[in-house]
């Protein structure tokens, strides 16, 4: 039932096909773009046809899909990119939202909150739990304004 | 050769990957304009029972959910 995965071509396609979900939806699937950058742990990450198999782990940050001359970008909470060398790339986010659907004034208040805890923060699991609220509202102030 | 990949904070702060992703998915949530924050908030939303097991017998279940029970 499943279909076989799809062969290596012997020279270097033109195209990434880029298949992006979600666990509640196919965002893209079997999208071919010319080039996505997804933010890995090591840094934003540019992934071309022909690039080399690699496992990623994806932090909050800004993901572009460029097409031509569109790009569109979208904000993934956190997840994980694959690339194959069939330059075939399967990016797994847990929540990824266009940038318009984010509210600015809400950013700042977590930014501000967050950074709060994290000060007053006595235990490990509470400085890491204000940590990761610190890290996903500065990501997401810099998507907006970058 | 010991492994010398550096512990996400997380990590060393007894915090598993799968709680850290949820952590990252809920701030991310919350900070949606309406209507979509309620919707990806409604979409999350879990009711669910779970039933202990002991000498091979189901225990009493106990129901954990996000929506009210009247």
């Amino acid at each position: 039932f499943m279909e076989p995965r799809p062969p290596t071509p012997s020279s270097l396609p033109s195209k990434l096909t880029v298949n992006f979900v979600l666990p509640y939806a196919a965002e893209l699937s079997k999208a071919e773009v010319d080039m996505v950058i997804v933010p890995a742990t090591t840094g934003q990450m540019g992934i071309l046809p022909g690039h080399v198999p690699t496992i990623a782990e994806l932090k909050p940050g800004l993901l572009s899909v460029h097409e031509g001359n569109d790009v569109k970008k979208y904000f993934i909470s956190s997840g994980f990119a694959f690339v194959h060398s069939n330059s075939y790339a399967d990016i797994l986010a847990v929540e990824a939202v266009p940038l318009d659907r984010i509210d600015p004034a809400q950013v700042q208040k977590g930014l501000s909150e967050f950074t709060q805890k994290l000060n007053s923060a006595s235990t490990d699991l509470d400085k890491a739990e204000a940590q990761i609220g610190v890290d996903v509202h500065s990501a997401l102030n810099s998507a907006l304004t970058g | 050769m010991a492994s010398t990949a550096a512990v996400p904070f997380w990590r060393s702060a007894g915090m598993t990957y799968i709680t850290y992703s949820n952590i990252c998915a809920n701030l991310v949530r919350n900070c949606l304009k309406e209507p979509y924050k309620s919707e990806a908030i409604s979409r999350e939303k879990v009711h669910f029972s779970v039933t202990k097991w002991a000498d091979g017998k189901p225990q009493k279940p106990t129901i954990r959910s996000d929506s009210p029970e009247e």
